[in-house]
């Protein structure tokens, strides 16, 4: 029962900090990406390839997730968005498509269509090495990756609270105008902005690729749709609904296998969001924090 | 200080400013006056370089500073005090001020400046800690003077700071401004439709109309210009 929690909570963080990503984007920019799943296939990706080819240490291939999909994040805002600003919405989403089928079809050209996985004998010492607590076994990749997403979620919290950068970051989001009157360079920190929500998106896909050694070009669909589902279950623009809906599918899922076959995890997931909306609309928490109640 | 030579600025096909020129000197209040969709907000965001003219110039402290980036202009000492005050309603009074510092980058002059607002505008002091979005309107016409004048300029740039006060407290708000030009030199153009009340401070006016100054005068005669007094100051 506590070991399927652990399961369900490090299941959840994984969601939680894609989610997050993806609400912060949404927070302060206000548009949608549709690319978010496959940035977080490319940190799969790139933390694989570093921890296969180059040294066998997951810090290292979370630090290869953080600054590809950071590059990647910026270089998508500046395509897709800041190119865009003017134009309607509807093209900058199109645009993220576009983002999310090339990734993909990169993905398929480098590592082919069969999924991957780093060899037994690299990833043993961090699957296999247990440590107790009270009378559970946790595997050392299981809390590491628990630890991870929480530091990461931590440090996001502290960052937007109490830093220069993040301050201005919230003040842009609750009025870019306003924000600019006081010489904040805008496009500046959506694209850092962009970035920063990326990266996340790229540290939970290191996570999730060692959590289940598995790597395959479409293992972001999925994800990406999930994340989308706790972003608008949370409330859209709040990161701590995003954090608690993702927790939420998480724990649901591992523990919905209990009772049906494993193959309905997915629909279970999303059943269970759609109950929430049909109790709360708004989401979790309805009106978020990045942005003033200010509506527009 | 800051000179405005024939600007012409468009909106896509809407040719908003057709050749304006202005000056404010330094240390001089100087407002700018017309009803609405004149090009009020437009002079303001072509001096901020929000937007950029299609052809004049801007010259400010002798350097022109045409099609400078917001930022530069900021740092070139010039800052506004928006149209509706508009404050980061979810971040508190205190970091609504830190904003107003962010290209500077002097902790201790920064912190000596908190403490100073404190003392012209208390409130930044005792909801130094609340919401800025929860503070009344009045309040946050305060806040949204004192962020201004945390980025330390030279020339303020007031964007109809009466809009929807109440008459005693717009007085209040324009013997600060008062205050801050005698006290600090600050030039100091405000852009009103209130035009008695504008005048009240300043020393010189222009009469904006479809984005033509059809009136420049001192403050005097234009309170006493018939033209003036029928269109603007509500005298028959
Ligand atoms: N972003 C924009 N795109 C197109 N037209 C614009 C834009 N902003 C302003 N305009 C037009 O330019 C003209 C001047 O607008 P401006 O906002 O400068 O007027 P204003 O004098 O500040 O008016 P108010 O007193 O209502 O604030 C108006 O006709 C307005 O419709
Ligand atoms: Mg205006």
């Amino acid at each position: 029962m506590f070991e399927q929690l652990i399961n369900g909570l490090t299941q959840g963080s994984i969601y939680a900090l894609l989610a997050l990503g993806f609400t912060i984007i949404f927070g302060v920019l206000r548009m949608v990406t549709f690319a978010h799943g496959e940035v977080f296939m490319v940190g799969a990706y790139s933390g694989f390839v570093v921890f296969t080819h180059l040294q066998d240490s997951l810090v290292l291939a979370i630090v290869a997730a953080v600054v590809t999909t950071f590059l990647l994040g910026a270089l998508m805002e500046i395509v897709a968005f800041r190119r865009l600003r003017d134009a309607p919405h509807f093209s900058s989403l199109l645009v993220t498509i576009g983002f999310s089928v090339v990734l993909t079809q990169l993905a398929l050209l480098i590592f082919g269509a069969e999924v991957e996985a780093i060899p037994m004998r690299q990833i043993e010492g961090l699957a296999f090495s247990e440590i107790r607590i009270g009378e559970v076994y946790v595997s050392y990749l299981q809390l590491s990756v628990l630890g991870v997403a929480i530091l990461i979620m931590a440090a996001t919290f502290l960052f937007f609270k109490y830093s220069r950068l993040g301050t201005a970051i919230r003040a842009t989001a609750q009025d870019h105008e306003a924000a600019m009157a006081m010489g904040v360079d805008v496009n500046r920190i959506f694209t850092v902005t962009f970035a920063f929500g990326s990266m996340m998106g790229g540290i939970a896909g290191v996570l999730i690729g060692f959590y289940y050694n598995l790597f395959y070009p479409t293992m972001g669909v999925m994800l990406g749709l999930k994340a989308f589902s706790a972003a608008v279950i949370g409330g859209l623009a709040s990161m701590p609904g995003a954090i608690v809906a993702g927790l939420m599918i998480g724990v649901v899922e591992v523990f919905s296998v209990d009772f049906v076959n494993s193959s309905f995890r997915h629909l279970i997931a999303f059943v269970f969001m759609f109950a929430i909306l049909l109790i709360r609309p708004q989401g979790l928490f309805g009106s978020g924090q990045l942005r003033g109640a200010r509506g527009d | 200080m800051l000179q405005l030579n024939d600007v012409h600025t468009w909106y896509g096909s809407v040719h908003a400013l057709r050749g304006v020129s202005l000056t404010v000197g330094e240390g001089e209040i100087v407002s700018l006056l017309g009803g609405n969709a004149c090009g009020k907000s437009t002079t303001m965001k072509t001096i901020l370089g929000w937007v950029k003219p299609r052809s004049g110039e801007v010259i400010f402290g002798g350097q022109r500073i045409t099609g400078k980036r917001p930022p530069q202009i900021v740092d070139a000492g010039i800052a506004p005090v928006l149209e509706r005050r508009r404050m980061f309603p979810q971040l508190t009074v205190r970091e609504n001020l830190m904003m107003g510092a962010w290209r500077r980058r002097d902790t201790a002059g920064i912190a000596k400046d908190i403490d100073k607002m404190a003392e012209i505008f208390p409130v930044t002091a005792s909801r130094a800690g609340q919401a800025a979005g929860t503070l009344s309107g009045g309040e946050q016409q305060m806040v949204a003077m004192a962020r201004a004048l945390m980025a330390r300029p030279k020339l303020l740039i007031m964007d109809e700071p009466s809009m929807g006060l109440s008459p005693k407290f717009v007085r209040t708000i324009f013997d600060l401004i008062i205050e801050l030009n005698r006290r600090e030199g600050l030039s100091i153009l405000v852009v009103e439709q209130n035009a008695n009340m504008a005048l009240s401070i300043a020393s010189r006016g222009y009469v904006l109309q479809t984005g033509e100054v059809v009136i420049a005068d001192t403050a005097d005669a234009l309170l006493n210009n018939p033209q003036m007094q029928k269109a603007y100051l509500g005298i028959a």
